[in-house]
């Protein structure tokens, strides 16, 4: 087999032999379904439960997309802001790290007093949760212009706005893409935990609900939803960074 | 990075002190840095001018301030006294339609060589603004441009497809695409192989010769200073200053032939020895 096919094959080879492993852990242990469900009785509390489990990851996959958006809107904007302005960068960076260093669990009662339980306390904490790798990405990406190439293009007479979308922005773009990446996985973390301590609905919700009734291999169902999720957001961006950036990765052979 | 506006004004009113030969005049220009607590005089009593269409070339040792007098004398730093004129008008900010081509080739990724080449036309008056609506006609320039530097069979190649020196020619072409008044060059040769050095000078000749802009060179190399300037300046160590002017009255179009005679040598030789004399000065 060629080495290239190998490399095609090994995430589903790896991915599936974890299950087989988790799988055969379960029989051969003998160990109780509410303490660690097998796969297999996953798989079929997610059949049996699949019209539920379908319309909470919706609204799962609803506020995590709508908080994502808005971490990237607001981001990119924030990135700009400090990556192009030392002086914007000193004023807000320790705020920036104060802020992120604040466990996003903390925040959601907070919204819930503000917002009610729900939508609107799900999609915020998916935004503050993800907006943070952006922020930084984009902003070092500015951040890195060689210095050669700012004199070039202001020796020519270029204004800051100019040079902030002739170099600025194509530059900061692989640094926006990789970020986006971490930020969309991060974007979950936050919905679900959201969904979680304050919702009806969503996937959080569901697996609370189905631990509350020690419905645990639903609850392990829920998990692998939310992990299939994440591996689809992920790859649809690794997708559209690919596109857009490609000429960031040169000859080599990593987006193939 | 808020450098104040450029004047148009400052163009029109002639400055009266200077003879209409000189296209940059610097004046008693000192440049000093802090570093920590330390004060570091990168330039002291500067004076030097150079005449329209001129080629002068700057040497000296490492670390005596060149880069800083090409920033200087693009308005990209301000000296801490003094006073640098372009064309009769005090420098308040960048000069704008100045093409500068460093070491590093600086070349953008994302875009192809020809694209690169055509930057400046996205920046520069008038061409900004014709840009959109003649495009053909500024892709044509830029297309006959690589033509001259070799460069046209890789006009739609990605930047990282070139060779060093095919990079560098390709900075070479951006700088001057849109016709500069004037032509900054610090050390663009410097990270190139002998052999393509060698030939990157007689392309840079044939560009200058035929295009006739003012273009100061900041470079190590003599033999380069000597091969293309009208003119060496030699600068001292740190405070730097210019100690000695030499005219290189070889005829034109200089040939690699010529590096080898004894004019030229002696040219050489004499600047080596005035550098040496101001390495041992310090």
């Amino acid at each position: 087999m060629t080495r290239r096919r190998l490399q095609i094959l090994m995430p589903w080879a790896v991915t599936l032999g974890l299950f087989a492993l988790w799988e055969a852990f379960c029989k051969i242990s003998g160990i109780e379904v509410f303490i660690l469900p097998a796969p297999s009785d996953a798989w079929a509390a997610g059949v049996e439960f699949w019209p539920q489990l379908l319309e909470h990851s919706l609204q799962t996959l609803f506020t995590t997309t709508a908080g994502f958006v808005l971490a990237v809107g607001f981001g990119v904007l924030l990135g700009l802001a400090i990556g192009s302005s030392t002086l914007v960068y000193k004023g807000l960076y320790p705020v920036l790290v104060g802020f992120n260093s604040i466990p996003k669990v903390a925040l959601v009662p907070v919204l819930v007093i503000w917002f009610g339980i729900g939508t609107v306390p799900a999609i915020i904490t998916a935004f503050v949760i993800s907006f943070f790798p952006i922020a930084v990405n984009v902003a070092t990406g500015l951040a890195t212009i060689e210095p050669e190439l700012t004199d070039v293009l202001r020796s020519l007479g270029a204004s800051r706005r100019e040079i902030l979308a002739k170099i600025g922005l194509p530059r900061a773009m692989p640094y926006l893409f990789a970020s986006l990446k971490i930020a969309i996985t991060l974007s979950f973390v936050g919905s679900v935990i959201s969904e979680t301590v304050a919702s009806n609905s969503g996937i959080g919700y569901l697996m609370l609900a189905a631990s509350s009734n020690y419905n645990v291999p639903l609850v392990f169902a829920g998990l692998l939803v939310v992990a299939f999720l994440g591996v689809l957001m992920y790859a649809l961006m690794a997708l559209v960074e690919g596109r857009m950036t490609g000429w960031a990765f040169r000859g080599t052979d990593l987006m193939s | 990075m808020s450098d104040p506006e450029f004047h148009p004004a400052d163009f029109m009113k002639p400055a009266d002190f200077m003879g209409p030969a000189d296209f940059i005049k610097v004046d008693g220009v000192d440049m000093t840095f802090s570093r920590g607590e330390e004060e570091v005089h990168a330039l002291r009593g500067l004076d030097l001018s150079i005449p329209k269409g001129r080629f002068v070339a700057v040497v000296g040792p490492s670390g005596c301030g060149k880069s800083t007098l090409m920033r200087l004398l693009t308005g990209l730093a301000k000296p801490s006294a003094g006073t640098v004129t372009l064309e009769g008008a005090a420098l308040r900010g960048p000069a704008k339609g100045v093409g500068m081509a460093f070491q590093n080739a600086s070349l953008l990724p994302w875009r192809s060589t020809l694209s690169n080449v055509m930057l400046p036309f996205e920046i520069v008056a008038p061409h900004k603004r014709r840009l959109r609506a003649n495009r053909a006609e500024y892709e044509a320039r830029a297309r006959a441009l690589l033509k001259t530097v070799g460069l046209e069979a890789f006009a739609d190649n990605q930047p990282w497809e070139l060779s060093g020196g095919m990079q560098q020619r390709a900075n070479v072409a951006r700088a001057i695409v849109h016709e500069p008044r004037l032509m900054m060059l610090d050390e663009p040769f410097g990270a190139l192989d002998a052999f393509t050095r060698e030939e990157l000078w007689s392309v840079m000749q044939a560009l200058w010769m035929e295009r006739g802009f003012t273009a100061v060179l900041i470079t190590h190399d003599l033999r380069e200073a000597v091969y293309l300037a009208d003119e060496v300046l030699v600068m001292s160590a740190r405070p730097g200053r210019i100690v000695h002017r030499q005219e290189i009255d070889l005829p034109r179009p200089r040939t690699l032939e010529m590096t080898y005679e004894p004019p030229f040598q002696a040219h050489v030789h004499s600047l080596r020895d005035h550098i040496q004399t101001v390495r041992e000065a310090h």
